[in-house]
């Protein structure tokens, strides 16, 4: 292929060649952007929990005022749900992991640190949080009848053993035998026992950047019944019977105390739903926005290729009079788009690195991996030949004997 | 002539529909896009009481000392976004400023008096009487409670239009009494419609959320020992119980103090240096005063009133606008130059440069009205999108507003003639000889 006709032709048609390839750029460098953000927003929404979150549900209850008989309300809650055909098991709790809101606290290894060796959420549980959660313990013990307390919002009672997960674990002791060594919480000078690690345990906070971002598996049971004017039951349906136990408990848990408001009654599932709703939007308008702009970029391609087709009908008239095939004149326009897009491409990588670097800085973002340049820079060029292959497909069809009318 | 030049860029554009359509299409989507996370961005970015913005300052002070804080956050050298009960009492005593309130958000079980309506959870605000006179809060019927009933702790409270028509039947509620918690209290006012968006005077939950639906004297809330509905965090020993609580250096409240002149916020500045100052002195706090100030506007910026998401998808459409006007700007250059012959005959018969490059330039301007009416169409849709896919809270920055509408079709026409530039010029300098003789 002869590539000077084609570049000496460009020539006289700079601006138009230099608006498509600043395009085809632009929208290298906005998608594969747009992709990684994407793939990265899917990944947080489907981060696990580590626990059976198809068959768990949470009870938000408020009491009306603090009264003074809330230990003994709570355990007949607790019993009437325990008892509730459908129920596999449930507990009281402070937190639950898909739900923006919770306690951490800063772990420590000596007493009289100064700070704090890991961020750590904080959940209570008795000892039926672990069977209830379904959370898989690696190595230990869940907690026993004996050790589990009352703790109200201000008390400070020290935990006498504490589960934590095997995240949490590996940070505060990286020679992996973090079973039976202790941890002090950051306001208790007591040492309180590892006694159990569990597999996995989502904190509260799911948020792309921000609070809890940085130690998401970072979690710490302690073994306490949450007695408070406001606290969550946590209950866990035989599967495929959350939605009916679900209903069943809320009118057990009214009928058993009207004194009550029951704030929320929701699955896991719907507030996995909830809690990433934003980023799933984002996932989304930016997959209808990079479509778009492939259209347009399409489109345009289209309609400048089609504008030069028309303007040389009488030299490729010549050109075919003289001999060339239709599948040259073809080849001559994709070429010629080949060139353009190469070099749009070549900018566009530039562009979208620099972009992702801009966004790194402002946005807590990641860098983004080289091969998304690569993957757009061929998604463009094959945009590229497609776009102009209709245009080329009219240009053959230009018949010869054209040469021999006076235009 | 105005005239004349719409008619002959009207039929000019009639002469190649395919080309016409393509770039009002590629104007229309690409405005559609831009505008609709423009709307939300604006929403977010919007001053919420633009009156008196420059008026309301929120103050910071370090009760921790310079490297915890930064240790709990991750973020080194910033200080406490809210702050301790010791402090915020300390600074109502002190009344430095024309109004000041602390406050922070609770949750109250309402009880209705017809007992087959079960109970509801109502979000309440604990605050001091100068709330409503600080944040230009309109009243429907009654008003504030008095400074005489924060100082008695009166079981007092002022509900928003929504709960009255929602408990009352919209009626006239002043005197009547609501139950709360199994407590009695009285009315004495009702909000008005009043909606700042962000919800600038706590922005910990719910940034551009409603206000809460009920408003209580804050020394009635602490005496109630009323649950805090929003941040704690803690530094240092903690006592036992609520007492523990509000002695600690737990930082939990909101406060703003109302400003009105520059001076007055000099003036405030330094009274709470002296009043760290004095902490330091007094053994509380083992670290230089640093405090700062920040008027709502700062308030917002350092807070990131506007989400990184609509960041990123204002940045991403705006790009897309770009690709959209070289895309409308390639496809003008190849219809004005298909028209060479055309102006080189005008040019022939006495038309002037200046008088082509007006005719094109209307001619790209009748693009963009047309684009930017397409876009409008499609901005509509995008935020209908938008709601469907965002959470409520973002939901209600969603709409168009007529300024939108304005910005939209000025923007689409500005932008429009600016990509014509070019194209416009290149057409006007046809040389009107070379043109004849081709022909």
């Amino acid at each position: 292929m002869e590539l000077r006709p084609i570049l000496s032709a460009m020539r006289r048609n700079k601006v138009g060649a230099i608006l498509i390839a600043v395009q085809m750029a632009i929208t290298l460098a906005i998608l594969c952007n747009g992709l990684f953000i994407i793939e990265q927003r899917i990944m947080l929404s489907k981060r696990p929990t580590g626990t059976d979150e198809a068959n768990i549900f949470a009870i938000t209850n408020q009491w009306m005022g603090q009264p003074a008989d809330l230990p003994a309300r709570l355990q007949a809650d607790l019993a009437a749900l325990r008892s509730l055909p459908g129920v596999v098991d449930a507990y009281v709790t402070n937190a639950y992991p898909l739900t923006n809101a919770g306690w951490s606290e800063g772990v420590k290894l000596h007493p009289d640190q100064k700070s704090s060796n890991a961020p750590s959420a904080l959940y209570f549980a008795d000892e039926h949080g672990l069977p209830t959660l379904g959370l898989r313990l690696i190595s230990g013990r869940n907690f026993n009848a004996a050790e589990v307390a009352d703790r109200g919002l201000n008390d400070l009672a020290p935990p006498p053993a504490v589960i934590i997960t095997r995240r949490l674990a590996d940070k505060l002791f990286p020679g992996g035998d973090a079973l039976g060594q202790a941890v002090y919480v950051q306001f208790q000078k007591t040492r309180a026992p590892i006694i159990g690690i569990v597999d996995q345990l989502q904190v509260p906070w799911v948020a792309a950047s921000g609070w809890g971002s940085k130690f998401s598996d970072n979690a710490m049971i302690e073994p306490f019944r949450f007695v408070a004017q406001y606290s969550h039951y946590i209950v866990r349906a035989r599967p495929g019977q959350t939605t009916v136990v679900m209903r069943a408990a809320e009118k057990t848990l009214i009928d058993v105390n009207r004194a009550r408001v029951l704030r929320k009654v929701q699955s896991l599932t719907d507030a996995r739903a909830e809690v990433y709703r934003d980023d799933r939007g984002l996932a989304i308008i930016l997959g209808v926005v990079c479509a778009a702009l492939l259209a347009v970029t399409a489109f345009g391609i289209v309609g400048l290729t089609s504008y030069w087709v028309a303007q040389r009908r009488r030299q490729i008239g010549i050109r075919r009079a003289l001999g060339a095939t239709r599948k040259a004149i073809i080849r001559y326009f994709q070429t010629e788009n080949f060139l353009i897009a190469a070099g749009g491409a070549a900018m566009g990588v530039a562009m979208a690195v620099s972009l992702n670097l801009w966004m790194v800085s402002s946005f807590e973002m990641e860098r983004l991996h080289i091969a998304y340049a690569f993957v757009g820079a061929i998604v463009v060029l094959l945009l590229g030949q497609a776009a102009a292959f209709w245009p080329a497909l009219r240009a053959a069809s230009v018949p010869p004997a054209l040469a021999t009318r006076g235009a | 002539m105005f005239n004349y030049y719409l008619r002959l860029a009207l039929r000019s554009l009639k002469r190649n529909v395919v080309l016409t359509a393509l770039m009002i299409a590629a104007i229309g989507v690409g405005i559609g896009a831009s505008m609709t996370t423009l709307t939300v961005f604006r929403a977010m970015a919007s001053d919420p009481i633009p009156q008196k913005s420059a008026q309301l300052f929120e103050p910071q002070i370090d009760n921790w000392g310079p490297l915890k804080h930064g240790e709990v956050t991750g973020e080194s050298g910033s200080l406490p976004e809210q702050i301790s009960y010791t402090d915020a009492m300390a600074w109502m005593n002190a009344h430095a400023a024309r109004r000041q309130t602390a406050m922070y958000a609770t949750s109250l079980a309402l009880t209705p008096s017809n007992p087959e309506v079960r109970p509801f959870q109502v979000p309440a605000r604990a605050t001091f009487t100068d709330f409503f006179p600080m944040f230009d809060v309109p009243f429907l019927f009654g008003g504030p409670w008095s400074a005489a009933d924060d100082a008695d702790h009166a079981d007092v409270v002022v509900i928003t239009r929504e709960l009255n028509d929602k408990v009352f039947g919209g009626a006239n509620s002043v005197g009547k009494t609501v139950n709360l918690d199994n407590h009695d209290y009285r009315v004495v006012g009702v909000v008005d419609r009043w909606e700042p968006v962000p919800r600038f005077y706590d922005l910990n939950n719910d940034k551009y959320g409603k206000p809460e639906d009920l408003f209580l004297p804050f020394t009635r809330a602490i005496d109630g020992q009323m649950m805090m509905w929003g941040n704690n965090n803690c530094s240092g020993d903690v006592g036992v119980g609520w007492e523990g609580h509000l002695r600690s250096e737990c930082v939990w409240l909101q406060f703003w103090a109302e400003l009105p002149t520059s001076a007055d916020a000099a003036r405030y500045r330094s009274y709470l240096n002296n009043y760290a100052a004095e902490q330091q002195r007094a053994g509380r706090f083992h670290w230089p005063p640093h405090t700062e100030l920040h008027d709502v506007r700062e308030w917002l910026v350092y807070q990131h009133a506007v989400s990184d998401e609509v960041r990123i998808l204002v940045l991403v459409s705006f790009s897309f606008l770009s690709v959209c006007l070289l895309n409308a700007m390639g496809l003008m250059l190849a219809k004005l130059l298909g028209r060479a012959g055309d102006i080189g005959v005008r040019r022939a018969l006495g038309a002037s440069r200046a008088a082509i490059f007006g005719q094109c330039l209307i001619e790209s301007a009748v693009i963009g009205l047309a684009g930017g009416l397409l876009g409008l169409a499609l901005t509509a849709l995008g935020l209908l999108g938008l709601r469907s896919l965002l959470s409520d809270e973002v939901n209600r920055l969603a709409h168009l507003s007529p300024v939108d509408v304005g910005i939209a079709v000025l923007l689409a026409i500005v932008a429009t003639t600016i990509a014509g530039l070019y194209p416009t010029w290149r057409a006007a300098h046809v040389q009107p000889a070379w043109q004849l003789k081709a022909q």
